[in-house]
This record gives C-alpha cells, sequence and structure tokens, in this order.
C-alpha cells in the first residue's frame, strides 16, 4: 500500500498539483495516523495535505477517484467474469468432467502466464498486469502516442514470448486448449490497453495540457480556429493572473537613508521627542495608467479582442483603463468592456465599429478632437493595429502630438517585421514617434509587450 | 486516544464541536483531527461568513483553551504582532535607578573601568521583564496551550507572511536580544483567509489546506438549528431551500451562513410559521447586502418560493 501511495503522488504531480517532498512526507504522516481502512477519510486527508488551492483541490480529488476506483472495478469484473465462467463450466462440465483429466497434462508443459490464463484466475492476472506495468514504468508515460509501446511492453514483461511457443505448440498438439488460450490472449491484450489508458489518463495529463498550451501560446492569434477560441481566452486569463501576481506587489519601496522628520517628531510625541522611533520617507509607485487604442478592422480584430481581455483583466495592476476602438471611425469602448462579459462585449463592439476597412488618419482625428485630455504626463499609450490605412492619409502628426502628450507610447503591430513599409503600411512612418515597436501575433508576444508596459512602472 | 480507530476520533471530533454549537462537515472534522494528530496549522479559505472564525472558537471552547486573535491588517509587523520592547518602561527605570547607577558607576576612576562595572550589570534593560508579547507570542508562552487564530492573513503584507513561517513550522520564535523562545505546548493554528491576494507557497506549504464553501441543504438545516433552535422546522427547510435556490443567481455577494442564521433569527423574531412573498420582500435586506443584488432576485421571488416548498415534498 505504501508503494501505491508513492504512486498516486506521481499520479498527483500528473495532474498538476505539485506534490514536492515535504508534502509527501506530511502526506505520509497523515496517512500514517488515518490509516488505510476508510477511503473517504483518506480522501479527505490527501486532499488536505497535498493541495493547496479549491482549484488542486479538484484536480486532485478526481485524480484520486480514478487512481484508486480502478482496482475495485476490475474486481467487481472478474467477479462477474467468475460467475460467467462457472456458468460456461457448468453448461460444458458434462463433457469437461471426463476430458479433464486428460487435459491438466498439456498444461503442465506450458509458461506460467498461459497457465494463469488457462485457469481464469483473474485475480492473479489482475495482480500481473499491475506488477508488469510496474516494470514497464508505466508512470513515466507523457504522450497518447506511446500508447503502443507501453502495451507491448507490459506485454513482454508478462512474458508474452514463452505464450506464443506454447500456442505454437499447443496448435499441432491441441487446438480445442489452444482456442481457448487465443481468446484468452485477446481478453489480456484489452485489459493491458485499458490499463495503459489509464495511466495515461492519470499521469500525462498535465504533460499533454502543457504541449496544448505551448502550442496555443505561439499560435498566431489573427489565425486561430473557433473552437480554440475559448481555450485562447482561458489562456489569457492565466497570462493576466501571471501579471497580476508579478506586479501587484511592491507598491511602497522604502527609500532609506532620507528620514521623514514630520512623521518621526510625530511618532515619538509620546517620549518628549526622543526620537526612539525613526520614520523614513518612502516613495510611492504610480500605477500603469493605459490609454489602449486598438484596431478592430477585420485583420486585426482578433488579437485586439485578446488584447483588451487583457488589459482589462488587470485591474489590481493597472490603475486606469481607457480603450478605444476604431476601424473607420473611432469610439471608447471601455464601459462596454466593464460592464459585459467578453464574448458580449466584443460583439457589440465589433457591431459599433468593426467590418469596416481601416482609416488610420480620420481615427486619430477623432481621438485628437474628444480624448486628447485623458492624456496625461503618466500614460502609456498602446497603439494595436497593422497601420495599413489603405492608402489614405495616416495623419502621422496627430500621433506626434500624442507622443508628446504622453509618458511613452507604444505601437503593437500584428504583422510581422517583413511587411512593415510594403504596400499601404504606413509602418514606418508611425514608428518614427513611437518609444516602442514591436511585432505581437501571439499570445506569448502579447504576455511580453505587456509585462513590458507594467514593468516600467515599477 | 491513540489507539482509538481514526474514523471513531473524527466522530468524536464532530460531536465536540457539535456540542459547542458548530455543526462541522467531515472534511472540516478530519482537518481539525489531522491537525491535532501531526501538529500542523490549518489553513482556512472560503468565502465570507461561512463560519472560518467560528471554528477557531468552536474549537477554543471544546478543548477548554484560551483562544488569542490576531487579526491582520495592511502594515501589521512584527512590533505588533510578535513583541515590543516596552520603551516608556525602560525610559522610567532608568531615570529611577539614576542614583542606583551613580553608586554603581562612582567608584570607578575612568571611563574604561565604568563601562565594564556597567558589563557586569549584564542586559537589565532587555530582559523578560521588558518585553510586551503581543498575540503571536503570548501563544507560545501559555502553559496550557491554546488555540492561535490568526484572521484573515491575506490582509497583510507579504513580508508578515515570511515573519509567521518560523512560528507556523516549529513553534518558536527569535527575540534577538533574548534568544530563541519555543512553545511550551504547541497552540493550535488555525489561520483564515478570503482568497483577497494568493499566499505565498512556503506559508501553504507549511498548513493544512482547507476549503470551507457553502455547505449543503441537510447540513446548514442542522447548522440554522442549532444555532437558531425556536424556528419550525417546516420553515426551516423552506429558507434553507429558498437560499439554495437565491445562491444559483449571479451575484455580487451571495449569502453565506451567517446570513441563514441572522435571517433565521429574524424570521423568527417575526413569528413566520411560513415564507410568503410579502415577508421575504420585506427581510430581504438581511440576506443580500447590495441594492443591485437585491433589484436582481426581487422578481424570482416567488418562483423560488415555490420551488423551495416543493423541493420539500421531496426531501
Amino acid at each position: 500500500m505504501r508503494e501505491n501511495i508513492h504512486r498516486f503522488f506521481r499520479a498527483a504531480r500528473g495532474a498538476g498539483v505539485h506534490v514536492s517532498p515535504a508534502e509527501s512526507i506530511d502526506a505520509m504522516r497523515a496517512v500514517a495516523q488515518v490509516g488505510l481502512s476508510d477511503r473517504t477519510i483518506l480522501r479527505d486527508a490527501l486532499l488536505l495535505t497535498l493541495a493547496k488551492s479549491q482549484d488542486e483541490k479538484l484536480a486532485l480529488g478526481d485524480c484520486f477517484d480514478l487512481f484508486f476506483s480502478q482496482p475495485e472495478l476490475r474486481q467487481d469484473q472478474s467477479e462477474s467474469d467468475t460467475h460467467d465462467c462457472s456458468h460456461d463450466a457448468d453448461q460444458s462440465s458434462p463433457s469437461g468432467a471426463s476430458s479433464e483429466a486428460g487435459e491438466s497434462q498439456p498444461s503442465e508443459g506450458l509458461g506460467p502466464l498461459a497457465q494463469m490464463l488457462l485457469s481464469q484466475d483473474r485475480n492473479a492476472v489482475a495482480a500481473a498486469i499491475a506488477s508488469a506495468a510496474g516494470t514497464a514504468s508505466l508512470s513515466d508515460i507523457r504522450y497518447s502516442t506511446q500508447r503502443g509501446i507501453f502495451s507491448s511492453r507490459i506485454l513482454d514483461a508478462m512474458g508474452l514470448q514463452r505464450l506464443r511457443d506454447d500456442l505454437d505448440e499447443l496448435t499441432a498438439t491441441n487446438p480445442a486448449l489452444a482456442e481457448r488460450l487465443r481468446d484468452a490472449l485477446d481478453a489480456l491484450r484489452e485489459a493491458v490497453r485499458d490499463t495503459v489508458s489509464q495511466g495515461l489518463a492519470l499521469y500525462a495529463r498535465e504533460e499533454a495540457e502543457n504541449l496544448r498550451n505551448d502550442i496555443l501560446r505561439n499560435a498566431p492569434l489573427a489565425r486561430i480556429e473557433r473552437r480554440q477560441v475559448a481555450e485562447m481566452r482561458a489562456l489569457i486569463r492565466q497570462i493576466a493572473r501571471r501579471l497580476r501576481e508579478r506586479y501587484s506587489k511592491t507598491r511602497k519601496r522604502q527609500r532609506r537613508g532620507h528620514l521623514d522628520v514630520r512623521r518621526t517628531i510625530r511618532r515619538n510625541a509620546a517620549w518628549g521627542g526622543v526620537p526612539f522611533l525613526t520614520a523614513w520617507k518612502r516613495k510611492h509607485r504610480d500605477r500603469p495608467r493605459i490609454v489602449a487604442i486598438c484596431d478592430v478592422s477585420g485583420s486585426v480584430a482578433q488579437v485586439s479582442d485578446f488584447f483588451l481581455l487583457l488589459i482589462h483583466s488587470l485591474h489590481e495592476v493597472v490603475d486606469d483603463v481607457h480603450s478605444f476602438a476604431f476601424s473607420s471611425h473611432l469610439i471608447e469602448v471601455s464601459e462596454i468592456l466593464e460592464k459585459k462579459s467578453p464574448e458580449e462585449a466584443m460583439a457589440e463592439i465589433m457591431s459599433k465599429v468593426g467590418f469596416g476597412s481601416s482609416d488610420y488618419g480620420s481615427s486619430l482625428v477623432d481621438f485628437e478632437k474628444d480624448f486628447m485630455s485623458t492624456l496625461t504626463p503618466r500614460t502609456t499609450v498602446i497603439v494595436l493595429g497593422d497601420a495599413r490605412s489603405n492608402n489614405l492619409d495616416p495623419r502621422a502628426d496627430i500621433l506626434r502630438r500624442i507622443s508628446e502628450r504622453s509618458k511613452r507610447l507604444v505601437w503593437l503591430n500584428p504583422e510581422g517585421r517583413l511587411a512593415w513599409g510594403f504596400g499601404d503600411s504606413e509602418m514606418p512612418r508611425y514608428a518614427t514617434f513611437c518609444s516602442v515597436v514591436r511585432q505581437c501575433a501571439t499570445a506569448q508576444q502579447l504576455e511580453r509587450a505587456v509585462s513590458d508596459i507594467v514593468a516600467t512602472y515599477q | 486516544m491513540a489507539e482509538q480507530k481514526p474514523s471513531t476520533a473524527i466522530e468524536a471530533v464532530e460531536s465536540g464541536l457539535a456540542a459547542q454549537g458548530y455543526i462541522a462537515s467531515r472534511q472540516i472534522a478530519t482537518a481539525v483531527y489531522l491537525s491535532q494528530q501531526i501538529e500542523k496549522p490549518i489553513l482556512v479559505e472560503g468565502p465570507a461568513g461561512v463560519g472560518k472564525t467560528e471554528l477557531a472558537k468552536a474549537i477554543a471552547a471544546w478543548r477548554g483553551m484560551k483562544m488569542i486573535r490576531l487579526q491582520c491588517y495592511e502594515g501589521l509587523d512584527e512590533a505588533k504582532a510578535l513583541y515590543e520592547w516596552k520603551y516608556a518602561k525602560q525610559l522610567l527605570y532608568t531615570q529611577i535607578l539614576k542614583d542606583k547607577l551613580g553608586e554603581v558607576l562612582g567608584g570607578a576612576q575612568t571611563l574604561h573601568a565604568a563601562l565594564s562595572r556597567l558589563h557586569d550589570f549584564g542586559d537589565v534593560f532587555f530582559s523578560k521583564e521588558f518585553v510586551e508579547p503581543r498575540p503571536l507570542l503570548q501563544a507560545l508562552e501559555q502553559p496550557g496551550g491554546c488555540v492561535l487564530l490568526i484572521d484573515e492573513i491575506d490582509k497583510s503584507d507579504a513580508e508578515f507572511e515570511s515573519l509567521l513561517l518560523e512560528i507556523l513550522s516549529d513553534f518558536q520564535v527569535t527575540i534577538p536580544e533574548l534568544g530563541t523562545v519555543s512553545a511550551v505546548t504547541p497552540p493550535t493554528v488555525i489561520l483564515t483567509s478570503n482568497s483577497e491576494r494568493d499566499l505565498g507557497d512556503a506559508l501553504k506549504r507549511r498548513c493544512l489546506h482547507l476549503h470551507i464553501g457553502f455547505p449543503e441543504q441537510r447540513l446548514e438545516e442542522r447548522i440554522v438549528e442549532s444555532r437558531v433552535p425556536g424556528i419550525s422546522q417546516t420553515l426551516r427547510r423552506q429558507m434553507v431551500g429558498f437560499i439554495h435556490e437565491i445562491r444559483s443567481l449571479d451575484l455580487k455577494k451571495l449569502p453565506s451562513v451567517s446570513e441563514t442564521i441572522d435571517w433565521a433569527r429574524v424570521l423568527v423574531l417575526l413569528q413566520a410559521s411560513e415564507l410568503d412573498t410579502e415577508i421575504v420582500k420585506d427581510t430581504l435586506n438581511v440576506l443580500l447586502k447590495y441594492e443591485a443584488d437585491i433589484e436582481a432576485a426581487s422578481p424570482q421571488i416567488t418562483t423560488f418560493i415555490a420551488k423551495a416548498a416543493r423541493s420539500n415534498v421531496f426531501g
């Protein structure tokens, strides 16, 4: 059982619960206290010691159920199977009884696996599969493509080679018995396949998820498939959480060496002004103020969507965000994004300004006319767009004025650097007035860009 | 105790807490039992008002121990949580002992000699008498053990967490001037958190993690029964059923157990025998704390009452 608990720790790691050696020691101590007799108590005890958040608890609970339900299931199966077998035996007993003495002899010469299969001892077979899975180190399985190799490894470990020889021999000497053995072998293959699938579900879940997320992070946002949008949203939320954790702390930093005279005197009034306690000046850091201007015309809409979602889920880090969306003209969308769910908000924005051909010049004119006052010397302005203005006047002079009024101007372009300046792209002209211009086509690039912007305020 | 079977021991915890008016689920009881057995703190998370703080109180009452409570807030530091030197007393004593000090130093010819005499004194002014123990140190000094409740740890700064690590894992604190103070009897430590921010892994690692969510209907009925004995069975069922329906709505603040109990008290005070639309409308402000929430729930009241009544028939 101790062995089983250790295997469970590995399964827990597979399910994405981080089990450190110290935690496994604690868990073992807890298990030693509560014993193994009562499964619900064991489950509670493991959940209490290993899981560190509600999400982990759910994952670990599922993992526990999967891990410990298996042996029982198999016993049930084997029970029903043995019932069936006994029926079979009853039916075949008239003929079998006479031939039994004759049949028992050839099985003498057979290998252990063949004997085990013929004896129909399901429990022994199950135990043999489990131990063979151990020697084949099934817990190392990571990808679904490895199923075949692990199945054959387990079968080899159980002595498939010997069984094949036995089968060849029996086909010649005792065809009826060979038939039975072949059926049993098929059943065994199936059982092993199930074991491997279960192992995959137990040990490889996190790896598979990591792989999928990794691919998703580096996929171009603009060309993402519809079915992946929900997954992408989840990923963006994850990124937002990571950024929040990294940047929501360290607001106050002590500036040692500068005595805050006023606060020191006030604090020490009780001791007649003798400065027992000193107070030091603190430097308050600004939270980022962001003005985001996003192109939502066809080519860039998807990227803008994810960008707005990310920026607006950074409440703890970012003090205030004003978002504007444009294709041919520009509107403020902060309120829509605050009040509605991401899907609804995006649909509404698209219905208001989306789907037009983009006109950067007139959108910038709109911005200067109505919203120039949102800019302060502490604001970072982020423009997200491909700078393709359909050969209309780019009005780069307005961008220059925006740049002069704000702390920084960052341009994120979903297109690759190679495409800038070709066709109707006005990127080089705009780039002159930007503090930073960077490509931003994948979730990973999005995370880096936003992270850098926030980091300048720390 | 050690020979007792764990399942019976856990039941003993359950009934012990129940005697103090705290109806614990099996998980809570297991956590309390384990924390006692392997001497680890419990970190309790969950929404506001599900009885995280009550749990600590109930454990203290059940074991007959003193409860020491440390309420966390932003800016809480060592001096307020652990210990502080009694500056005023130190100052006062030096003033009073001035003459005595003069006597002691009187014979000394040189400054050097006086200094070495002073050294012979030892650190009189930095001894135990001048330490003002704050909750954490108090908890370690209780001879009979105690229940230490560190409430709303998520409100404190990240630095304060690090300060707690030594206490949580080894039940000791180090005071530079005095050395290490170990616990006389290891206290039972309960930390509560509303998940306002994520706690550090180091802190989580040292604790048993217990999540208390909204209770199941049966459990909540039992909780109401033990807290508000005057309420009739039908009304109790109806109101708990109603609250479970309310919790399925998307509200700013869902009503939790404390609100259920308050509402039960209000209904008893108003001598209601069963729920009807009128009385629910009048008392909805006990359950819901935001105007927007009340507005969102109001149109549903009649259907919810009907649903709650129906589930009674089958339940």
